[in-house]
């Protein structure tokens, strides 16, 4: 063995006082704190782009839950309204919402001139397009239901039109209002001096999650209750659909399968679909379930069967993850006691990875409840003003939206006012998320075994 | 194996570091109580005793490796050279440039063999251009004994040497950076016989330049290469002294029956 | 009796099959548990499995039969052009049964009869009407022909439900009948019920590999009749697309193709620095507490659904970065751009990056951060020069994972990136990507016979093949890493 007896460094280092740091050691340091520096950026970074985004999504979107409403009496004007005057239902259907509007707009008139509201500078056309093309359409299904109202004075409230709501909501401005063809700045001086005198505030809305979704030009009246229904029917149905299939097929794979090729290869799809984006999915479930197997478009059904595809994957891990879990000691204690392999997972394992499973599909039921493209491909961003029926009556097979499409549609349409009722779907959507993350939250806690 | 303490001295009798109550905590755990021990320059100190009594910890104190676990607290003085490590002005970092450590498990970088050893140079700017470089990490490894068998691979992989090589590696990287003292902890225990002697040979060079500090469970090794031993039990130092006298002639009852294997 | 009521059926018989199975067995053995060969539950099991599990499939087999055959029946009421096409079939169909089940929705409403439903005819006024009347929209006027396919459609369909029935109901009965005289207290219940059981396991682990094929045949299927309409030549090399409804589109795979890659690049530029450094500030640097609350708030991040970051591109980003970037520069006046869309999928892909390089980090052992501070190296230097050398297989397999996210994600780029397909340098510029495209082509009014709509499975493929390949490297990557530290 070959041995040099030298010092490596034939200079011996000059003594340094371990008290003093050296130059080099300054700048080693001073580079150890940029790098530090760097990590609290990227973080600081990271939290404040999410705070930014939460915040400008609630600065937005909190007014979407309150409405600008008109209240004032009207009087139902059987001349407008029954022209032939014999309250039959047929001839009632005929006056068509223009003539409700011309009783609306008369009505807001009459308010206007008895509480001495100085209407200057605005016409009365200009004043009757304060009142929503919803409010028409509403006090027409009201007379339609009951014709008896015809000739009476009811107190009625209407939405306030998008600008004039917005212009309480800052959205609009006088400013704006000059360049704006749908609005005028007296208008909106006119709604000052209206809700000075009480004709007009802006509260609560709870048809904001109720209503349909309504045209480009009353965005007032849009609302989240279809799109809050196809959600709650899709994700009733991923859970029917995905929790049996998943747990059963995660069963099959950890505790059953022989290892062979086959099962090599689901293990392999399993994985890789886990990765395959979103988009893909949408494009499967419009060539198979819709042009292939006839099941109607826009539909929850579909929807339903599209998440699931994708939610499988997830719970079928999760759920594999939390049947390893579970101690050999169990499982070797039931088959002692001369339970068959079946009974052995289906009596003792399966209870004990119970929490795990079911938090690992509320987990991925929160990922499906916002998925958003693959919705589109099979039309659920169609405009659909009708509820779909009970889930008794196949309400399912309906045609219907669900809130992260709302979302989508919402923002793409030009006026400003859906910007807000976007943001206020996300707020609702965020709930729903908020919810069921506290809840798997609270089942990992409560179930969480230190085995 | 011929006796290596026979050949040798000890060459001198100044103290590389003094160390003056020290006690080390882990959370409410007392690992290490008041130990106060003089470690000898150019000279092997072994520290020897069962398993869990303080070693590695108290070993770990000498080059403040102990400040990179969370739990620990170390409270006392040690001295290196008459200057207190634990001040707060001492940075730990320009401290382990003096004070180098090897493993138990030997840990080369998935680097090459040349990165490995010019690792410490190149962070403690020891140099100022390449070739300076390659002879101090030419010396470092024929310091440790490993320089014959790489020198023909230096690029490669420092992970694809045998477990001995690695070790050696391990020792040419810390002496690369020229230290004062070398904490070894049980650096032969991941070793096979053979490499394990060529490992114990080379400490007993290395003593020419260096303090050693070497943390063991084999007193067959300590007897070997060590000139003073350290006997730790439960967090004490119960003994210390001259290597000979501790393993023919112990005072303390305590040592006695470890070294006959009664405590183990 | 519609399926509903048949599957009610169905159920009832099941449960009498479990009560009386159970019964018998215990009768056998008179009453004595020890005397049989398993539980008294299985034979119950047992009996109900009976009736169920013959009955669902051949229901299951008739409902997908069902409509094939009535539909060659009805195929003599169309002229031959259409019967031979598949795509003028299939709409020709989906008329027939809208139009079948507005006149069901008719009669259930009670605007029409059975019998004016039988014999109505076109030229006694528009069906279309009537239709809509009770809530049934149809795309155009009913033709002669297809109203009386449609009420072909419904004879045969009621004919087909009573024979659906029938034979649905003798199929359960007679698994019940078979199940009650098998079941005696010798019969080896729990071997039977176990063999069933395992059975429904292992077709559903099937699932995975069905919803594969799926994928693969619905994206191949519908690829290679685009082929036949549009040349490949030009889908994978015209640098133009610019869809044309008369026809004569150019339909060039390279602007979309740029647009997603160029995207995914200023993504990944985004999400690698601040993930990774996240990442290493988690993993060397934070005290456990300050781990453990800034890790799930970066965690939140990937809990907010794309569509949400969409919005935020959309009527945040977008303006912010043209009105103090694009525009003062005089680089574009578009708030839909390459960095819009890049920036925001960054933003999203930060914890994914940053759980990745935290995994990949933190399976870099101890012994190898010991080694280097033990010679006096400090925390920074240990990090770039020991731990993230030996972490970078494992964080290039995860980059290619982020990158493979980038290129699948389709809300933020729908809502952030714009529409024009082009192959400009200029990332301030509205681009395309080849989900935008896919979106844009399959929404909206479609029709499954012309190139432009097929256009979208043909991306549809190459999308899946690109971040197929992606994933399949990375994780090979990533799984190489992880044996190496094993
Ligand atoms: N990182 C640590 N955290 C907490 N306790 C530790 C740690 N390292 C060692 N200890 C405890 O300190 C005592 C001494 O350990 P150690 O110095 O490793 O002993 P030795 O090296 O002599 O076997 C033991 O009780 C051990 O459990
Ligand atoms: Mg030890």
């Amino acid at each position: 063995m070959s041995t040099a007896s030298t010092n490596p460094n034939d200079v011996p280092r000059k003594a340094e006082s371990l008290l003093v740091p050296s130059a080099l050691m300054r700048r080693r340091n001073a580079a150890e704190a940029r790098f530090k520096a760097y990590g609290i950026a990227a973080i600081v970074i990271s939290l404040a782009t999410l705070a930014i985004m939460l915040f400008t999504i609630f600065s937005d979107g909190i007014s979407a839950f309150s409405q600008a409403t008109l209240r004032f009496p009207v009087t139902m004007d059987a001349a407008t309204l029954d022209p032939k005057g014999n309250r039959d239902p047929a001839d009632l259907a005929k006056v068509t919402t223009i003539g409700y509007k011309k009783v609306l707009e008369k009505a807001l008139i009459a308010e206007l001139t008895q509480r001495n509201v100085d209407v200057q500078g605005v016409s009365a056309k200009d004043i009757g397009s304060f009142i929503s093309g919803d409010a028409p359409a509403r006090l027409r299904e009201m007379v339609l239901a009951d014709p008896s109202l015809i000739g009476q004075t009811i107190d009625f409230s209407a939405f306030a039109t998008g600008r004039i709501d917005g212009y309480f909501k800052g959205r609009v401005t006088m400013e704006t209002a000059k360049l704006d063809s749908n609005i005028s700045p007296e208008q909106l001086q006119l709604a000052d001096r209206m809700k000075a005198a009480g004709i007009l505030d802006v509260r609560f809305n709870p048809k904001f999650f109720t209503n349909p979704d309504a045209s480009d030009t009353r965005p007032e009246s849009a609302g989240l209750g279809v799109a809050i229904i196809g959600t709650l029917y899709m994700m009733a149905l991923v859970v029917v659909l995905s929790l049996p299939l998943g747990v059963a097929a995660a069963i099959y794979l950890e505790e059953f399968a022989p290892q062979n090729r086959f099962t090599d290869l689901i293990e392999v799809n399993i994985s890789n679909l886990a990765a395959v984006p979103s988009i893909v999915f949408g494009i499967l479930g419009l060539a198979i379930f819709i042009n292939f197997g006839g099941l109607p478009q826009s539909s929850s059904l579909v929807g339903a069967l599209v998440l699931t595809l994708m939610a499988l994957p997830t719970i079928i891990i999760a759920t594999r993850a939390s049947l390893r879990a579970v101690p050999p000691s169990i499982r070797t204690a039931a088959l002692g006691v001369g339970a068959s392999k079946v009974q052995m997972v289906f009596h003792h394992v399966l209870p004990l990875a119970m929490p795990g499973i079911l938090t690992g599909t509320i987990l991925s039921l929160a990922t499906s409840l916002g998925e958003t493209g693959p919705l589109l491909l099979i039309g659920m961003e169609a405009f659909v003003v009708n509820y779909p029926a009970g889930p008794l009556s196949g309400g399912v097979m309906d045609p219907a939206t669900a809130l992260p499409v709302q979302v989508y549609a919402w923002a793409a349409r030009s006026d400003p006012a859906f910007i807000e009722r976007a943001s206020g779907a996300i707020i609702v959507l965020l709930a729903f998320l908020l919810v069921m993350n506290i809840v798997a939250i609270i089942l990992r806690r409560r179930f969480e075994r230190r085995w | 194996m011929k006796d290596l303490r026979v050949e040798r001295d000890v060459q001198t009798e100044t103290n590389k570091i003094e160390a003056r109550g020290v006690q080390v905590f882990y959370g409410t755990n007392h690992a290490i109580k008041d130990v106060d021990v003089n470690i000898l320059d150019k000279t092997v100190t072994a520290f020897i005793g069962p398993s869990g009594c303080g070693k590695s910890t108290f070993l770990r104190c000498l080059n403040r490796m102990n400040d990179t676990v969370a739990s620990a607290r170390v409270e006392g003085k040690i001295l290196l050279e008459n200057e207190d490590i634990y001040d707060p002005r001492v940075d730990p970092v320009q401290l382990r440039a003096k004070v180098g450590m090897v493993f138990q498990k030997p840990n080369p970088f998935p680097k090459s063999i040349y990165d490995n050893v010019a690792y410490g140079p190149r962070i403690h700017g020891l140099t100022r251009s390449k070739a300076e470089l390659d002879e101090i990490v030419e010396k470092s490894l024929r310091r440790a004994a490993l320089w014959n068998e790489v020198k023909d691979r230096l690029a490669a992989g420092g992970t694809g040497l045998s477990g001995g090589q690695q070790q050696r590696l391990c020792i040419a990287r810390a002496i690369a950076t020229s230290p004062e003292v070398l904490l070894m902890d049980e650096p032969c225990s991941a070793l096979d016989p053979i490499a394990t002697a060529q490992v114990e040979e080379l400490i007993d060079e290395l003593r020419t330049d260096y303090s050693v500090v070497i943390v063991t469970h084999s007193m067959q090794q300590a007897a070997r290469v060590s000139q003073r031993t350290a006997f730790f039990h439960l967090g004490n130092l119960v003994e210390y002294g001259e290597t000979g006298q501790i393993f023919t002639n112990p005072k303390d009852p305590r040592t006695e029956s470890y070294i006959s294997g009664r405590i183990g | 009796m519609s399926v509903f009521l048949l599957l009610v059926v169905i159920a009832v018989l099941a449960l009498v099959g479990f009560v009386i199975g159970r019964q018998r067995a215990l009768a056998s053995a008179k009453g004595n548990v020890k005397d049989m060969h398993s539980l008294p539950v299985y034979y119950g099991w047992h009996g109900a499995l009976m009736v169920m599990v013959p009955a669902l499939i051949v229901l299951a087999l008739w409902l997908v039969i069902q409509p094939l055959v009535i539909e060659r029946q009805l195929l003599n009421y169309f002229p031959a052009d259409v019967a031979e096409s598949d795509a003028a079939r299939t709409l020709a169909m989906a008329d027939v049964r809208r139009v079948a089940e507005g006149l069901d929705i008719a009669i259930a409403q009670g605007a029409m009869t059975e019998t004016q439903a039988e014999v109505l005819r076109t030229d006694a006024g528009s069906v279309r009407d009537r239709l809509a009347a009770v809530g049934v929209a149809l795309g155009a006027e009913v033709t002669p022909q297809v109203l009386a396919a449609a009420q072909e459609y419904r004879n045969h369909a009621v004919i087909a439900g009573i024979g659906r029935s029938i034979l649905t109901l003798l199929v359960a009965l007679a698994g019940l009948i078979y199940g009650i005289r098998i079941t005696h207290k010798d019969f080896r219940a729990r071997n039977r019920v176990e063999q069933v059981i395992m059975a429904l396991l292992a077709l559903s682990s099937t699932i995975a590999i069905l919803t594969t094929v799926g994928i693969v045949l619905s994206l191949v299927g519908e690829s290679l009749r685009f082929f036949t309409m549009y040349p490949w030549q030009d889908f994978f090399f015209s640098l133009t697309w610019s869809p044309n409804f008369q026809g004569d589109s150019d339909l060039g795979l390279a602007p979309l193709l740029w647009g997603t890659i160029y995207i995914s690049f200023v993504s990944i530029i985004v999400a690698a620095p601040i993930g990774l450094f996240s990442a290493i500030y988690l993993a060397e640097y934070a005290s456990p507490r300050v781990r453990s609350v800034v890790k799930p708030a970066i965690e939140v991040i990937a809990g907010i659904p794309t569509v949400v970051f969409g919005l935020f591109a959309l009527v945040t980003l977008g303006p912010m970065l043209r009105d103090w970037i694009a525009e003062p520069t005089g680089l574009g006046n578009s708030g839909s751009s390459v960095m819009t869309a890049g920036i925001v999928i960054g933003i999203l892909n930060i914890p994914f990056v940053s759980s990745l390089a935290d995994d990949v980090i933190n399976a870099v052992p101890q012994a190898m951060r010991d080694g280097s501070y033990g010679i006096g190296a400090t925390k920074s230097e240990t990090i770039r020069l020991v731990v993230l050398p030996a972490a970078l297989p494992g964080i290039v397999g995860g980059m290619l994972l982020a990158l493979s996210r980038a290129i699948g994600e389709t809300m933020i780029v729908t809502m952030g990136a714009g529409a024009a397909a082009k192959l400009d340098l200029n990332p301030f510029e509205a681009m395309t990507t080849i989900t935008v495209k896919i979106v844009s082509q399959l929404t909206g009014d479609t029709e499954f016979d012309s190139p432009e709509t097929l256009v979208a499975f043909a991306l549809g493929m190459t999308l899946f093949v690109l971040t197929l390949g992606l994933n399949v490297i990375a994780l090979y990557i990533v799984r190489k890493y992880r044996e190496q530290y094993e």
